[in-house]
């Protein structure tokens, strides 16, 4: 039908694969994302230090650079698995910065406006929504961790030799479980947080606040109760147990690695109840 | 994998409703409602709390049945929600929009939502976009359109996807009368391209009467009364009222007896629904029989703020 005959007239063409439509939000969610240069700066921001390691890789197996320097070969700081859980260590504070920046653009937006009622009446569940608005997030947040790790993993592996990367390969392993939970968590918390605080710059706020607050509260329990166990609300340091531990590096946490991985699978649970009660197409008041 | 828009019977019921109840917590919202509706319009009426907005959503799946069921395009609302879904539009009575998008991307991320793939979700944005008016203000952000045009956005969306049942809540709610004129407008236009059904719940009686066939009406959870404005439309009786003046006892007996059917309104008055060949000269002749005047003698039909009313005092 041409735009300008302006009756109405039933569409009759064909339809796509319902399983895949999570997507299409995934997609709306970047086009909207990448209009906010913040977003893009904060982006570019967050891979300085996988570059900075990348660089540092290369340029620690590059004899004449060495020579240059006067640097005796094998004196620079070798890569293991101290190496990455340092990594994962910066790389999981500019995730939860992100996280707080991006996160509650997600579903703010659609709860403020009311929009839900509008996806959820077609052929599309509140999982694939929720899949949908994860999927965002969380493809954001592997390009700062996973992504760049596993990179700086095969430089390693191909300047010292693949007999290395065979070797290590429980390295790499444990480098792509302990940030790929730790982004599920974030970004489960953060869709949770901004499902139930529809004002985008509270919510960012609330996301940073459940780990600083989270950490000074692990802190006041530890002094007032003389435990140890405050650290278990202290998530950074409960994933920086979990990472650790798959990393076969002693990081001297307080908590034990299965407490830490208990605790993450209990927020992570806990978040997405609340984003599931929270998605609802309207609210019942009883 | 593809498949294709599903098309549907004419003669099969576009609503069945098989004795559905919806509880609210412990409230009852929707009590046993039992019929079938197969008009091309179905107006939804009600005072407030009647129930008209969880029977909407009842059939939209948002609400979970707690008794009976019920059938939209032969599709069970519990069992085949996901289908059900595919086959209707909904347009909300609230703001539901967002702000920061365009209409256009708006729309066609709707359509795609829907199942169109993407190039014909495009295709299609614009041309309900030009077909609701908002052909000009297509790649205004919709935080920038006036309520008008927000609510002419809403209907933009729920039709992209070529639903076969379009259900409308409030439509022409806080629009100015062109406006208004113009969303009565499309909804005949819908209604009379033969593609749709269209189900219309509106606190505005006018609305329901210019565009719809058939009228459902709640309340308190119940259906009180069913009318069927498309036969009363096009039946040959002709409803008259009368005024008399003296003593008219007996008279409706009388008229009864000719072919009428007669009600009593008040002492005096009088409304009768006479047989096509009738001969309005046979009332006087009854009248004068019984030594009555005629003060007044009108050709009307209830309207349907008067079925409303009663409906509502029964």
């Amino acid at each position: 039908m041409a735009v300008y005959k302006q009756t109405y007239k039933a569409y009759a063409g064909p339809l796509t694969a319902t399983w895949p439509r999570f997507l299409i939000l995934t997609r709306y969610s970047y086009s909207r994302l990448f209009k906010s240069r913040l977003l893009v700066i904060f982006l570019v921001v967050c891979l300085f230090y996988p570059v900075a390691c990348a660089a540092f890789i290369y340029l620690s197996h590059n004899a004449k650079f060495l020579a240059m320097l006067g640097i005796p070969a094998g004196q620079l700081l070798s890569i293991d698995s101290r190496f990455f859980y340092y990594y994962c260590v910066v790389q999981g504070a500019m995730t939860y910065l992100l996280t707080a920046l991006v996160g509650p653009t997600l579903i703010s937006p659609d709860l403020v406006n009311g929009a839900l009622p509008l996806y959820l009446c077609r052929p599309f569940s509140r999982l694939q929504y929720i899949a949908g608005k994860l999927s965002a997030l969380l493809a954001l947040l592997s390009l700062i961790t996973w992504v760049p790790a596993v990179i700086l993993f095969l430089i390693e592996s191909s300047v010292t030799g693949w007999d290395w990367g065979a070797e290590n390969l429980w390295m790499a392993c444990g480098l792509l479980l302990g940030l790929a939970v730790w982004i599920v968590v974030v970004a489960l918390i953060a869709l949770a947080l901004s499902a139930w605080v529809k004002w985008k710059i509270a919510a960012g706020a609330l996301v940073l606040g459940v780990f600083f607050a989270g950490a000074g509260f692990g802190s006041a329990i530890d002094s007032v109760l003389r435990t140890r166990n405050g650290a278990l609300i202290d998530l950074t340091q409960v994933i920086h147990t979990v990472q650790a531990d798959l990393l076969r590096f002693d990081a001297g946490t307080e908590i034990t690695p299965t407490s830490a991985w208990i605790v993450l699978a209990i927020t992570a649970a806990l978040s997405l109840a609340l984003l599931v009660r929270r998605l609802r197409a309207f609210e019942v008041v009883r | 994998m593809h498949t294709h828009a599903v098309t549907q019977p004419e003669s099969d019921p576009v609503i069945d409703l098989l004795g559905l109840t919806v509880r609210l917590g412990k409230r009852e919202i929707l009590s046993d409602l039992k019929i079938s509706l197969s008009g091309r319009a179905v107006g939804l009426l009600g005072p407030n709390g009647a129930g008209k907005s969880t029977l909407i959503q009842t059939l939209l799946g948002f609400c979970s049945v707690a008794g009976g069921t019920a059938r939209v395009l032969g599709r069970d609302i519990s069992r085949q929600r996901h289908q059900v879904r595919s086959l209707v539009g909904y347009m909300p009575e609230n703001d539901a929009l967002i702000a920061n998008m365009t209409a256009v991307s708006f729309v066609r991320m709707m359509g795609e939502l829907s199942g169109l793939p993407a190039s014909a979700a495009l295709e299609r944005a614009h041309e309900v976009l030009f077909y609701v008016g908002l052909g000009e203000a297509r790649y205004r952000t919709l935080g920038t359109y006036s309520l008008g045009m927000k609510q002419l956005a809403k209907l933009a969306q729920a039709i992209v996807h070529g639903p076969r049942l379009l259900i409308l809540d409030e439509p022409s709610n806080g629009l100015d009368p062109p406006a208004r004129q113009r969303m009565i407008r499309l909804i005949r236009d819908m209604k009379d391209s033969g593609h749709m059904h269209i189900l219309l719940c509106s606190h505005l009686l006018r609305d329901v009467e210019e565009t719809c066939d058939q009228v459902l009406i709640l309340k308190k959870g119940r259906i009180v009364h069913y009318a069927n404005l498309q036969e009363e439309r096009s039946s040959e009786r002709r409803f008259v009222e009368v005024e008399t003046f003296g003593n008219d006892t007996g008279l409706a007996e009388d008229l009864q007896h000719v072919g009428c059917e007669c009600t009593v309104l008040s002492p005096g008055r009088l409304r009768m629904t006479v047989p096509a060949a009738f001969e309005l000269k046979e009332i006087y002749r009854l009248a004068a029989g019984r030594n009555l005047q005629l003060r007044r003698l009108n050709f009307r039909r209830d309207t349907l703020e008067e079925i409303f009313l009663k409906a509502m005092q029964d």
